[in-house]
C-alpha cells in the first residue's frame, strides 16, 4: 500500500518529521538522487564544464538586464508568426487568461506536458473548477496526479515513490494487474495517455527556455509527451517565468548543453519540441491557435530584492541532488512548488502561499554543496544568508532567540565576561559529564536538540587561553 | 575575494586565532597548532583579547549582533598586521576563517572603512594547513601515526577557501599512517552551527550517515580541520558507542594522537558496578 503523504498545509515541523519518519522516502530519494548526481558528475566532466557554466552564467545576466526589451522582442517575434502573448502579473491572472483561452475555444479536455509554472499558480485547479478535464501526461506527473500529490522534484516529479508504490497506484486507479515490471507499468501509461492525446482539445506546458529573436518556444522533455503536447491539440498554450528568456537560437543551444547534462546527465534529450507560431496554411500538424502567457508572480519584486540571481536558475534540479539536506527530507517537507535549495530561495521571494516560509532559509547546513552543483553558479549559500538576515530585520523571530543572540553577543563583546562564561562553563559542564561518565548526556531547555541524540564534551578544565598565559610567564610579550 | 597576501621572505612571526571552541573547549588543538609553527621557526603571539568572531549571530540572521563582534575582532587583528608585528593570523579553522576572510565583507557592506580593513586583514589571515603548505612550502613535519587514518572535509573549508590539497598533503606524510578515503568524505556532516539546534532531527540524520561512513571506512581515526564539526562527529559516534574518534588535524600533525594498536583491542567488557552501601543485600 502506498505511504501516506506530506500534507504541505502543515507546519514546516510537522513536515519534517513526517519525512524523516517515512522509511520508503528514505530509499527512494537515496536511489534517485544519488543516481542523478553522478550522471550529472559525468556528463559534466565530459566537456569543459567551466567554460560552460560561465558562459550560460554571462548569458543569463544579460538576459536580466535586458529583460523588458528581450520581452518585448519575444511578444513582437510570437504574434508576427500568428501566435497571441498574454502577460500575466500574479498567479489568478494565469487562471483568468487560460480558463478564457479554454472557453472561447470550446474545450473540454485538456493534456498537459510537465511544468513547475503551471504548479506555482495551481492551474490544473482552476481548469478544474471550470468544468474541464485535465490529464497530465509525463509520466512522473501522471502518477502523482493519479495519486492526488504536487510533484516534489523540478525534474523528477515523483522521485518520492518507489516502483513497488507506483505499481500499487496503478493497480488502484487503472486496474492494472499486479507487477513491478517498470516496462509494463510504462505500457499501462501509455495505452491510457494515448486515448487522452488523441481526444484532448487543449494543450499545455512550460517552458525551458524562450529565443527571444525568432519568437520561439522550447521545451525538453524525453517521454515524447512534450511534443504530442504541443502539436495534437487544436490550441496549445505555454505558460512561462518571465526569466525563462534567452537571446538567440546560439544560446538557446547553450543552456540547452547546461540544462541536460545538469538535469539528467544526458548530452542531449530525447526530444527537443519547438513551437514559434500556430499551423501555417499547408502545414501537415501543429496547432491552431498558439497562445504564451508571461508570468510575473514576483518575479520583478525579486530582482528589486536583490535576490535576482537566482533568476538565473535553469530548473535542472542539480541543487536538489547534491543537497544533504532534501536527501533527507526530500520535496514535500518544503511545503512549496519548489523544494531543496533553490526552492529556499524562490519561495519566500516569489507569490507562493507556503506554510512557515521563513523556515525554507534555514533548512540548509550552508555547505555550499549546491553552488558546486548549479550550472549557473549561482550563490545559494549566500542568498541564505541574507534571507536569514531578512527574516531577522522583519522580526520573525522568537523572542528567546533573538534575546540570546544578543546575550551571546554582548558577553563576546567583552574578554571579561568571556572569561568569566567559559570559567563558569567550564565548572558547570564537568559536573554534568562527571555525572554521566565523560560525556554530557543531556542538557536543559533548547540545548536539549543537541543532547537528545549527541554527546557533547564538557568545556576543558584549563581554556587555551589559561595555559597560553603559563606558557608565556617571564618571557616578553606583544602587548596588544 | 581578495587575493591572498604573498610573502618575499618567509613569514617570522604570526597571530594566533585561535578561535573560542579551541580556546574554551580544545585547548590540546590550540597548542598543537603553537608547536606545528614553531616547529617551523615561526614565532606565534597569542592577542588575548581575542573572543569569538560573530559567526553563530551571522549564520543565524543576527547580523546586527555580529557587527560589533566583526569591528572587535578586526581592531585587535588588524593593526598587528598593519603595523608589521606579525605577517599573518594563522587558525585552526576553515570554518572561523571563512567568517573573518571572507563573510566580513558581506556583513560590513555598509560600513566602507572597516570593510576595507577586513578585506586587508582577510588577505593575511590563513586556515592553519593552507598557511603550512601554501606559505610555508612545508608537508612533512615529523609526525608519527601508527594506524589508519580517514579524511572528512570540512564544507567552508572545502567549497568556501577552497582548501583540500593542503590537508591531504599533510597527512600522506604521516610516517606509518595508512590514509583510506571514506565515502563521502566531502559532505556535510550536518552540523551547520545553529542548524544542528533549530533542525536537530534533519541534522542527526545527516551526522548519522556521516557517521556511518566513518565507522564503515574502517579507520581508527578521521581526521577534519575544523571542531565544529569534530565535535558534531564525535558527538554521535559517541552516542552510538563506536570506538572511532575525530581529531583535529593539528593534533594528528603534532603527535597528541595515538590508538591502541587493533590486535590488542579487547572488546570492552564493563566491570559490574559495585553495589552502593544502602544496596549490600540488605533492600
Amino acid at each position: 500500500m502506498a505511504t501516506s503523504t506530506i500534507d504541505l498545509t502543515q507546519p514546516y515541523k510537522t513536515r519534517v518529521n513526517d519525512a524523516l519518519g517515512n522509511k520508503h522516502l528514505k530509499v527512494a530519494l537515496e536511489r534517485a538522487t544519488g543516481r542523478m548526481a553522478g550522471q550529472r558528475v559525468a556528463a559534466m566532466g565530459a566537456v569543459d564544464a567551466p567554460r560552460l557554466r560561465n558562459q550560460v552564467r554571462q548569458m543569463k545576466e544579460y538576459v536580466l538586464r535586458n529583460l523588458p526589451d528581450l520581452l518585448e522582442q519575444l511578444e513582437t517575434n510570437i504574434t508576427a508568426n500568428g501566435g497571441h502573448v498574454h502577460w500575466a502579473k500574479e498567479a489568478v491572472d494565469v487562471q483568468r487568461i487560460v480558463v478564457e483561452i479554454a472557453r472561447k475555444a470550446n474545450v473540454q479536455k485538456v493534456v498537459k506536458a510537465k511544468s513547475m509554472a503551471t504548479e506555482e499558480v495551481h492551474l490544473n485547479q482552476a481548469l478544474q473548477a471550470a468544468g474541464m478535464k485535465v490529464v497530465e501526461t509525463d509520466l512522473g506527473e501522471y502518477i502523482i496526479q493519479l495519486a492526488g500529490e504536487p510533484p516534489s522534484h523540478i525534474v523528477a516529479p515523483v522521485i518520492h515513490r518507489r516502483v513497488e508504490e507506483i505499481s500499487d497506484i496503478f493497480q488502484r486507479e487503472l486496474d492494472m494487474p499486479p507487477t513491478l515490471d517498470p516496462q509494463v507499468i510504462c505500457s499501462v501509461a501509455r495505452g491510457a495517455l494515448r486515448k487522452e492525446f488523441l481526444s484532448a482539445d487543449m494543450g499545455i506546458s512550460g517552458c525551458n527556455f524562450a529565443i527571444a529573436e525568432t519568437g520561439t518556444c522550447c521545451i525538453v522533455t524525453n517521454e515524447g509527451n512534450g511534443r504530442m503536447t504541443s502539436t495534437l491539440p487544436r490550441v496549445y498554450v505555454v505558460v512561462m517565468g518571465i526569466e525563462k528568456l534567452v537571446p538567440t537560437i546560439e544560446d538557446a543551444f547553450l543552456q540547452y548543453q547546461a540544462l541536460c547534462r545538469s538535469a539528467t546527465g544526458q548530452q542531449c534529450s530525447v526530444y527537443l519540441s519547438m513551437t514559434s507560431g500556430p499551423r501555417k496554411p499547408g502545414d501537415t500538424d501543429g496547432p491552431e491557435e498558439f497562445h504564451v502567457v508571461l508570468l510575473d508572480n514576483g518575479r520583478v519584486d525579486m530582482l528589486a530584492k536583490g535576490y535576482g540571481e537566482a533568476l538565473c536558475c535553469i530548473r535542472c534540479g542539480a541543487c536538489l541532488n547534491v543537497c544533504p539536506v532534501y536527501r533527507e527530507i526530500g520535496g514535500h517537507a518544503y511545503g512549496s512548488t519548489y523544494s531543496g535549495p533553490i526552492g529556499a530561495v524562490i519561495s519566500p521571494n516569489i507569490h507562493l502561499e507556503v506554510t512557515d516560509v521563513d523556515k525554507l532559509p534555514y533548512a540548509s547546513s550552508l555547505c555550499g554543496a549546491c553552488r558546486d552543483a548549479c550550472p549557473v553558479k549561482i550563490d545559494l549559500p549566500r542568498m541564505l544568508l541574507e534571507l536569514r538576515r531578512d527574516v531577522v530585520e522583519e522580526g520573525e523571530t522568537t523572542i528567546f532567540d533573538r534575546a540570546g543572540m544578543q546575550a551571546f553577543s554582548r558577553m563576546m563583546q567583552s574578554r571579561a565576561s568571556y572569561e568569566s562564561a567559559g570559567k563558569l562553563g567550564s565548572l558547570g559542564s564537568n559536573l554534568l559529564a562527571g555525572l554521566s561518565g565523560g560525556a554530557i548526556k543531556s542538557l536543559p531547555g533548547p540545548l536539549a536538540a543537541w543532547t537528545n541524540s549527541r554527546d557533547f564534551p564538557p568545556l576543558a578544565k584549563r581554556s587555551f587561553r589559561a595555559q597560553w598565559r603559563e606558557r608565556m610567564k617571564g618571557r616578553k610579550v606583544i602587548k596588544d | 575575494m581578495a587575493h591572498k597576501k604573498q610573502f618575499d621572505t618567509p613569514p617570522k612571526r604570526v597571530a594566533l586565532f585561535v578561535t573560542c571552541m579551541v580556546d574554551m573547549i580544545y585547548p590540546e588543538v590550540g597548542m598543537a597548532t603553537v608547536e606545528l609553527l614553531e616547529r617551523q621557526g615561526v614565532e606565534v603571539v597569542f592577542p588575548t583579547e581575542q573572543t569569538c568572531c560573530g559567526q553563530p549571530a551571522f549564520n543565524a540572521g543576527f547580523w546586527e549582533d555580529a557587527r560589533p563582534l566583526a569591528r572587535r575582532f578586526i581592531d585587535i587583528f588588524e593593526p598587528l598586521v598593519r603595523s608589521k608585528q606579525v605577517d599573518a593570523v594563522v587558525a585552526p579553522s576553515g570554518s572561523c576563517t571563512t567568517m573573518t576572510s571572507h563573510f566580513y565583507s558581506l556583513l560590513l557592506e555598509d560600513e566602507p572603512a572597516y570593510r576595507a580593513r577586513a578585506e586587508f586583514l582577510g588577505a593575511a589571515t590563513f586556515e592553519l594547513t593552507e598557511f603550512l603548505v601554501d606559505v610555508l612550502g612545508v608537508e612533512a613535519v615529523g609526525a608519527h601515526f601508527d594506524g589508519v587514518l580517514t579524511y572528512h572535509a570540512c564544507c567552508h573549508l572545502n567549497r568556501e577557501l577552497g582548501i583540500d590539497r593542503q590537508p591531504r598533503a599533510l597527512l600522506r606524510h604521516v610516517e606509518g599512517a595508512e590514509i583510506i578515503e571514506m565515502t563521502g568524505a566531502d559532505e556535510c556532516c550536518g552540523f551547520g552551527g545553529l542548524f544542528a539546534l533549530k533542525n536537530s532531527d534533519i541534522s542527526t540524520a545527516m551526522g548519522q550517515r556521516k557517521a556511518q561512513n566513518i565507522v564503515k571506512s574502517d579507520a581508527d581515526v578521521v581526521t577534519l580541520c575544523d571542531v565544529s564539526c569534530m565535535t558534531h562527529i564525535n558527538g554521535l559516534l559517541s552516542r552510538q558507542g563506536q570506538r572511532t574518534r575525530a581529531v583535529h588535524i593539528a593534533q594528528v600533525l603534532a603527535n597528541q594522537v595515538d590508538v591502541t594498536p587493533r590486535t590488542q583491542t579487547a572488546p570492552e567488557t564493563k566491570p559490574p558496578a559495585p553495589p552502593r552501601r544502602w544496596q549490600d543485600g540488605k533492600a
